[in-house]
């Protein structure tokens, strides 16, 4: 089998490309980059013109909730949602039921997902067992059994030596903790920022101490431990600053940020819109600008979709009550792009913070266009308008802040290994 | 901005907050709460407005003072009134909030009357019920209280008469209350030109100054001055806590005695929404003082809210 990509954009930071070229893919892999590639040498053709063709996305934080939550989505109904949001590779926390703390969990997991044939699935394991903080887990036997780190999902470590000991583990054998910042007792009553919105609704505020605690004590147990350290969806200004001089001081720490934060502040919620319920909470204007700085500067290494379906019936509810979460993988590029036009930021730098990057943090070799790899590609059309919605989303999910609203641009065809995964028109 | 409570028309369909209401709307609420003030001293304490119709008292949290005096309005408006307390029936039992009212909609109650422990209940409530249906807010979470907003403005405009000249201190639990909330908007809306507010830092929330209120940790010093002073009840449950250290202390640093009250101006009034922790933040001398408000409150309350209920749902 082979395709052949015509006339497209191609951007390829990991390659510094950004051209008019054709790709031709034969089994399963990229075998030529070129202009005028001869049609004739491939069994299909894609017509890419006015469109954006790059490498597949690596998503580093995509909750497919199985195994056990599959009233809210199944894992080929989200890997099915990830493919038409342009996701080859996702990377997928463990806070799943049963949590993913044991061996034949992962590997269930990694050969339900592999037998779909949609995408890279990257388990990251519980670091703790049970995510209690408490006890480690099996970290080299998960490893083993196919996880690409370990994290503690929503659950912050209380217990400092706790926290001292699963990296001194994590560091002997060069594995890599990917955590949320948040300080367990500062966070536990908060429901949004601290600050007027808070104050008005009469909902508990989390402040964004509760970040900047967390990320100066896991840095100070990082540096002293020699240990690797991914940090998820950072949401304060002040969380920046420290990572920015932790980078320079020369620690081993990268960091991402949620689609959402980027766009999104509290002051979105509105009368009490649940969709606007989410963790990391959506901060202040002040906090978004430094976002979108701190994304062209480089202190922020890549942007996830933290796409997390949630059963309608767990939205309508009081919104402390609801439960948090947003349906967004199919909205990641369409927003990437946005930021792009928007704020006049130059396209390859973003794209480079949904693929190159993403494998570099994931240490992996994908996220790029390069002779030989995976032909794991995403196809973007620009100008395809278009309203988000119960029937425009594949997500089971359906909750997001963005429900209704028109986007500009949307993922026409993703192809995975190969093979077309999504075909959107 | 789109305003919930308010219908295509800008008439008020549900009470869910005071933020969000015109100065014209409350005072047409209190001005129509003068009318009905004086069916309550008559010996036939009824007038027909809401013959036919059914109020549901709605509480998913528990209260005595506020759903008796929702119940007498209603009656005294000749509603047929249904009193079910949620907190101890089919929520325990796993249905959603939804399906709770929606079961009373189709037994055809026209107004219902909402207590939830979660802030933004009555919104949530509010947007998933057809338009006919009127909702109003009896306290959710540390949100909004907007009757007893609108009551403790009808107290102050009785014994104040014009809000353009007040000093107003709000004392106590700023963070967890309801109240306080809804006071300060309704006095702000109303024309205040200082809001107080005295507590610890510990009980205020964050910038409580956007709100518009000076910020006073000194009683002494808050009370200075003031034209009304409004205590706040502190729950039991916040004593001997990371909060507060203890009553004693509380009583010692923020309790009302008539040696701190004396700092107000002279026939400065005192109120309290009650229910009244005697000794912790109010001594009773000042509660029973010929200064104290308290008890009128109530008696204004039942008719701030038949106002509200006549308003929304009577052929007024």
């Amino acid at each position: 089998m082979s395709i052949l990509i015509k006339n497209g954009r191609v951007i390829d930071p990991q390659n510094n490309i950004d051209a008019k070229l054709d790709i031709l893919v034969v089994d399963g892999k990229i075998t030529e980059l070129d202009k005028n590639l001869d049609a004739k040498k491939a069994t299909q053709t894609i017509d890419a013109s006015k469109k954006f063709v790059i490498p597949g996305i690596i998503d580093l934080q995509l909750n497919l909730r199985e195994p056990g939550n599959q009233y809210k989505a199944t894992l080929e109904s989200e890997m099915k949602a990830a493919n038409a949001g342009g996701v080859t590779g996702m990377v997928c926390p463990p806070d799943t039921t049963p949590i993913l703390d044991e061996p034949g969990l992962i590997k269930m997991l990694k050969n339900k997902s592999e037998a779909l044939k949609l995408a890279n699935v990257y388990p990251l394991g519980a670091l703790t067992q049970q995510l209690d903080g408490k006890l480690l887990s099996e970290i080299n036997d998960l490893y083993e059994s196919g996880c690409i780190g370990f994290s503690q999902a929503e659950k912050p470590i209380q217990d400092t030596e706790v926290l001292y000991r699963s990296f001194q583990y994590l560091s002997t054998f060069n594995l890599k903790a990917f955590l949320r910042a948040e300080d367990p007792y500062l966070s536990q009553k908060g429901i949004i920022n601290a600050g007027e919105i808070s104050t008005r609704y009469g909902l508990n505020g989390i402040q964004s101490i509760s970040e900047t605690i967390a990320i100066d004590r896991i840095l100070e147990v990082a540096n002293l431990t020699k240990t690797k350290v991914h940090l998820n969806k950072i949401s304060t200004a002040e969380g920046l600053d420290l990572i920015k001089i932790a980078k320079k001081n020369g620690i081993d720490i990268t960091c991402d940020v949620s689609i959402h934060q980027i766009f999104l502040t509290d002051n979105d919620i509105g009368f009490f819109n649940t969709n606007c319920f989410l963790k990391p909470p959506l901060r202040k204007e002040s906090d978004r600008i430094k976002i979108i700085e701190s994304i062209i500067d480089g202190t922020i290494d890549a942007i996830c979709s933290d796409h997390s379906p949630v059963n309608e019936d767990n939205k309508l509810k009081p919104f402390a009550e609801s439960e948090y979460g947003a349906s967004s993988v199919e909205l990641l590029m369409p927003l990437i792009f946005k930021l792009s036009e928007e704020y006049k930021i130059e396209l390859s730098l973003l794209i480079n913070k949904i693929t190159q990057q993403p494998s570099k943090i994931l240490e992996i070799n994908k996220g790029n266009l390069s002779i030989n790899s995976d032909a794991d590609i995403c196809i973007f059309d620009p100008e395809y308008s278009w309203e988000v919605n119960s029937k425009t989303l594949v997500s089971e999910g359906k909750n997001t802040p963005f429900f209704n609203q028109n986007l500009t641009g949307k993922v026409s065809s993703t192809i995975f290994k190969g093979n077309i995964v999504f075909n959107g028109r | 901005m789109f305003n919930p409570q308010l219908n295509n028309k800008g008439n008020l369909n549900h009470l869910l907050s005071i933020e969000g209401l015109s100065k014209e709307k409350i005072i047409q609420i209190l001005d129509t709460a003068e009318s009905f003030l004086k069916i309550g001293e008559r010996d036939v304490k009824k007038v027909p407005i809401l013959r036919g119709k059914t109020v549901c008292n709605v509480f998913f949290e528990n209260s005595t003072r506020t759903r008796t005096t929702f119940e007498i309005a209603a009656k005294r408006l000749s509603a047929d009134v249904i009193n079910l307390n949620v907190a101890s029936s089919s929520q325990s039992k796993g249905e959603t909030i939804l399906d709770t009212i929606n079961n009373l909609i189709a037994m055809n109650a026209d107004i219902f009357i909402v207590r939830h422990s979660s802030s933004g209940a009555a919104h949530f409530i509010s947007s998933h019920v057809k338009s006919n249906i009127h909702i109003i807010n009896a306290g959710d979470g540390n949100h909004s209280h907007p009757t007893q907003g609108l009551l403790d403005a009808f107290t102050i405009r009785k014994y104040k008469t014009n809000f353009n000249k007040l000093k107003v201190a709000i004392v106590g639990d700023i963070l967890h209350s309801r109240v306080a909330r809804s006071n300060i908007h309704a006095l702000n809306i109303l024309g205040v030109p200082e809001i107080r507010v005295i507590a610890p830092k510990t009980l205020l929330p964050h910038e409580i100054e956007k709100l518009g209120v000076h910020v006073f940790h000194d009683i002494d010093k808050g009370l200075k001055d003031v034209d009304v002073v409004m205590m706040l009840r502190i729950q039991n449950e916040r004593m001997d806590g990371v909060m507060l250290p203890s009553r004693e202390e509380y009583f010692k640093t923020y309790g009302l005695n008539q040696t701190r009250l004396d700092l107000a101006n002279k026939g400065a009034i005192v109120m309290h929404p009650g229910p009244m922790n005697r000794g912790v933040e109010i001594d009773s001398k000042v509660a029973d003082s010929e200064q104290s408000v308290i008890l009128p409150q109530v008696t204004f309350g039942i008719a701030v809210r038949m106002a509200v209920m006549a308003i929304l749902a009577g052929q007024h």
